[in-house]
C-alpha cells in the first residue's frame, strides 16, 4: 500500500549517528497526502533528526529519504514544503509585512498577503516590526511564513510552544483548516491534547526508532488504563495494596486510582466504603498510553543492555 | 467567495518562471539591506569609526599638510569599507548560525546562493555610503581638491572594494558562532587596519612591521586608494589580482566550511 508515490514524504530504513550517539536506527516513516501526522516521542527520541532529514538539512548515514519522491535537497521538493523551527530568530528590523513578501516570493505560487496574514490570524501585525512582537506573537508570525507558499506538505516543529490558549485554539483551527485544502502536515509536539484533537496519525518515537504507529484510538486502546476517582474514607496505601490496582494517589481531597480492572475496582470501593462520593471513572487519555508505551520501550532498554552486559 | 475548490493544487507547483526566481534574489537583497540599514547599532559605528579618526587625523590635527589629508582620505576610506564587509557577513553570519535563521532559510526554497548575493549587495551599499560621508568631509571640511573622475574612482573603491572583506568575515563567521564573533572580528579588523598603513603611514612605522603589511588585503585595496587620489602612480593591476585571489579563496574555503558543518 505505502509505495513511496502515494507518500509525500517518507524514510525507508534510515538510520542516523552523531558520533556515538545513535539518533535513528533504521527507521520507516510515510506521510500520506493530506493527512495530520502527530510524531511524538520524550527528548532524544529522533523526532528532530527525522524531521532535519526530511527537510534535508543533514544527510542519512544509510537508508532512503524522500519528500515527493525526490531528494529533499531538490529545490523543486522543496518549493511544495512550508517549515516552521522549533527557534529561528528572524531579523528584527524587518515588519511582518516584509517577512512575508520574502519568504512568499520563494515559492512558485504563492497565497496573497492577506490570505496568509488572515489564516495566521496576524492582520493586525503586519506593519510592525518582527522584533518588538511578543513570543506568543513572533510564534503566529512563523506560522505564516510556513503557509504562505501554499505548501503541500507543512513541518510544524513544537508550534504551540509560548503561546497562551486562545492563540493555540487559533492556530489549531489554521491547521484544520489547512488539512482540509489537502495540505499534509508533520507535526511534532509535547501538549498531547495537541495531538490527541488534530491528529489522523501517530507516531511514537523512543530510542531512535518508531515503537507505535497508527490513529490515536489506536494508540488508546493499546493500553487498557482506565481512571478512578471519588472522594472517601479509604487511604492510598490501603488502595494500593488492592491486587488490579496499578497506581492510588490523593488529589485535591481526592482518591485517584489507575487500573486495568475498573468494574472490580469499582465494586471493591463500594463495599469497603458506603460514604463514598462522586464517583468517576474514565479511559485513560492518550497521555497515560504515551507514558506506557514509552516506559514499556525504556524498559525492554534497560533488558538489552543487561543482556549485553 | 471562495474560487478555488478543496485539495487542489496547481500542478505547476514546484516550477517557477526565470522571472519569478529573479524577483527571490530581488527580494532578498532589499530585505537584506532593509534590515541594515535599519539597524543604528549596525550603521553607526561603521560610519562613525572612519569619519571621526579622519576628522582628527585629516582635519583637526593636521596644520596645513594638504597631502597628508589626501593620503588619509583615502587610507580611512579603505579603513571604512573593511568593516561592512568584515561585520555585515562575518557578524551576521556568525549570529545567524547560532539563531537558527540560516537553518530556516536552508530549508525553505529560496533560490541557491541568494543569501551570499543579499549579504554581498548589502555590504556593498552600506561601504558605498561609508565612502560618501568619507568624500564629503574629504572636499568640504578638508579642502582636499578632487577630479571627478577620482571621486568616480573611489566611489567604486567604496563598492567593489568590500568584497574581499565580505569573503574574509564570512570565513571567520564559519569559525565561531553567537555573540562572540563581533569581538574576534575587531582584532581582526583594527590590528589590520594599523598594520596596513591606514592610520599611519608605512614609513612612519618599525621596518619589520612595514615589511609584512603586504599578507594584509587591506595594504594592497590602499595602494589601488592612493592611485586613484593621485598620490602614486605604481601600477595596481597586480593588486587588484591580489584582492581578488583573497576573495576567491577565501569564499571557497568558507563555503566548503559552512557546506560540512553548516
Amino acid at each position: 500500500m505505502n509505495t513511496s508515490a502515494s507518500c509525500v514524504a517518507a524514510l525507508r530504513g534510515v538510520c542516523k549517528r552523531y558520533g556515538r550517539v545513535e539518533a535513528l536506527r533504521g527507521i520507516d516513516l510515510d506521510v500520506r497526502p493530506g493527512e495530520l501526522l502527530a510524531a511524538l516521542g520524550p527528548n532524544g527520541a529522533g523526532k528532530s533528526t527525522s524531521i532535519a532529514l526530511l527537510l534535508g538539512l543533514i544527510r542519512p548515514d544509510a537508508g532512503r529519504v524522500e519528500l515527493f519522491g525526490m531528494d529533499p535537497q531538490r529545490i523543486e521538493a522543496r518549493r511544495r514544503i512550508g517549515v516552521m523551527l522549533q527557534s529561528a530568530v528572524l531579523p528584527p528590523t524587518l515588519r511582518v509585512r516584509e517577512l512575508l513578501r520574502l519568504t512568499a516570493s520563494y515559492y512558485a505560487n504563492p497565497r496573497s498577503l492577506a490570505d496568509s496574514a488572515t489564516l495566521a490570524g496576524i492582520e493586525d501585525l503586519l506593519e510592525r516590526p518582527y522584533g518588538k512582537l511578543s513570543g506568543g506573537q513572533q510564534r503566529r508570525v512563523q506560522f505564516a511564513l510556513a503557509l504562505c507558499g501554499r505548501p503541500r506538505l507543512l513541518f510544524l516543529d513544537e508550534p504551540t510552544v509560548g503561546m497562551d490558549i486562545e492563540a493555540r485554539q487559533r492556530l489549531w483551527s489554521a491547521m484544520r483548516a489547512l488539512v482540509d485544502e489537502g495540505c499534509a502536515v508533520v507535526l511534532t509536539t509535547h501538549y498531547l491534547e495537541e495531538a490527541e484533537a488534530l491528529a489522523d496519525r501517530v507516531s511514537v518515537m523512543a530510542r531512535g526508532r518508531v515503537i507505535h504507529e497508527g490513529t490515536v484510538d489506536d494508540l488508546r486502546a493499546r493500553v487498557d488504563v482506565r481512571r478512578i476517582r471519588c472522594v472517601t474514607a479509604l487511604t492510598c496505601e490501603q488502595v494500593r495494596a488492592w491486587p488490579q490496582v496499578s497506581d492510588a494517589q490523593l488529589h485535591e481531597g481526592r482518591l485517584q486510582i489507575a487500573t486495568v480492572d475498573a468494574e472490580d475496582v469499582v465494586r471493591r470501593l463500594l463495599s469497603a466504603d458506603a460514604d463514598l462520593a462522586q464517583l468517576e471513572v474514565q479511559r485513560a487519555g492518550l497521555a497515560e498510553a504515551f507514558t506506557e508505551l514509552t516506559r514499556d520501550a525504556e524498559a525492554a532498554h534497560a533488558e538489552t543492555e543487561r543482556e549485553v552486559a | 467567495m471562495n474560487m478555488s475548490t478543496t485539495s487542489t493544487f496547481p500542478q505547476t507547483d514546484g516550477v517557477m518562471t526565470p522571472r519569478r526566481v529573479a524577483g527571490a534574489y530581488l527580494a532578498e537583497i532589499r530585505s537584506e539591506c532593509l534590515r541594515y540599514l535599519r539597524n543604528p547599532g549596525f550603521m553607526l559605528p561603521l560610519m562613525l569609526f572612519p569619519a571621526v579618526f579622519y576628522l582628527m587625523f585629516g582635519v583637526l590635527m593636521n596644520h596645513g599638510h594638504a597631502d597628508a589629508a589626501r593620503y588619509l582620505l583615502a587610507s580611512y576610506g579603505v579603513f571604512g569599507v573593511m568593516g561592512p564587509g568584515l561585520f555585515g557577513f562575518g557578524a551576521s553570519l556568525a549570529l545567524e548560525r547560532d539563531g537558527g535563521l540560516l537553518t530556516l532559510k536552508r530549508a525553505l526554497p529560496m533560490p541557491p546562493g541568494a543569501y551570499l548575493l543579499g549579504k554581498m549587495a548589502m555590504a556593498m551599499v552600506v561601504s558605498g555610503l561609508v565612502m560618501v560621508l568619507m568624500l564629503l568631509l574629504g572636499v568640504f571640511a578638508a579642502h582636499v581638491p578632487l577630479s571627478g573622475a577620482q571621486i568616480l574612482g573611489l566611489l567604486a573603491l567604496g563598492v567593489f572594494g568590500v568584497l574581499p572583506f565580505c569573503a574574509l568575515g564570512m570565513f571567520v563567521g564559519t569559525l565561531i558562532k553567537g555573540q562572540g564573533a563581533p569581538g574576534l572580528l575587531n582584532l581582526v579588523y583594527l590590528p589590520m587596519a594599523f598594520l596596513s598603513g591606514l592610520w599611519f603611514p608605512l614609513s612612519a612605522m618599525p621596518s619589520w612591521l612595514a615589511a609584512i603589511a603586504p599578507v594584509w588585503p587591506s595594504y594592497h585595496l590602499n595602494i589601488i586608494a592612493q592611485r586613484v587620489v593621485g598620490l602614486s602612480d605604481a601600477p595596481v593591476l597586480a593588486h587588484v589580482w591580489i584582492l581578488l585571489g583573497v576573495a576567491v579563496g577565501l569564499l571557497w574555503l568558507a563555503s566548503r566550511r559552512l557546506r560540512r558543518h553548516g
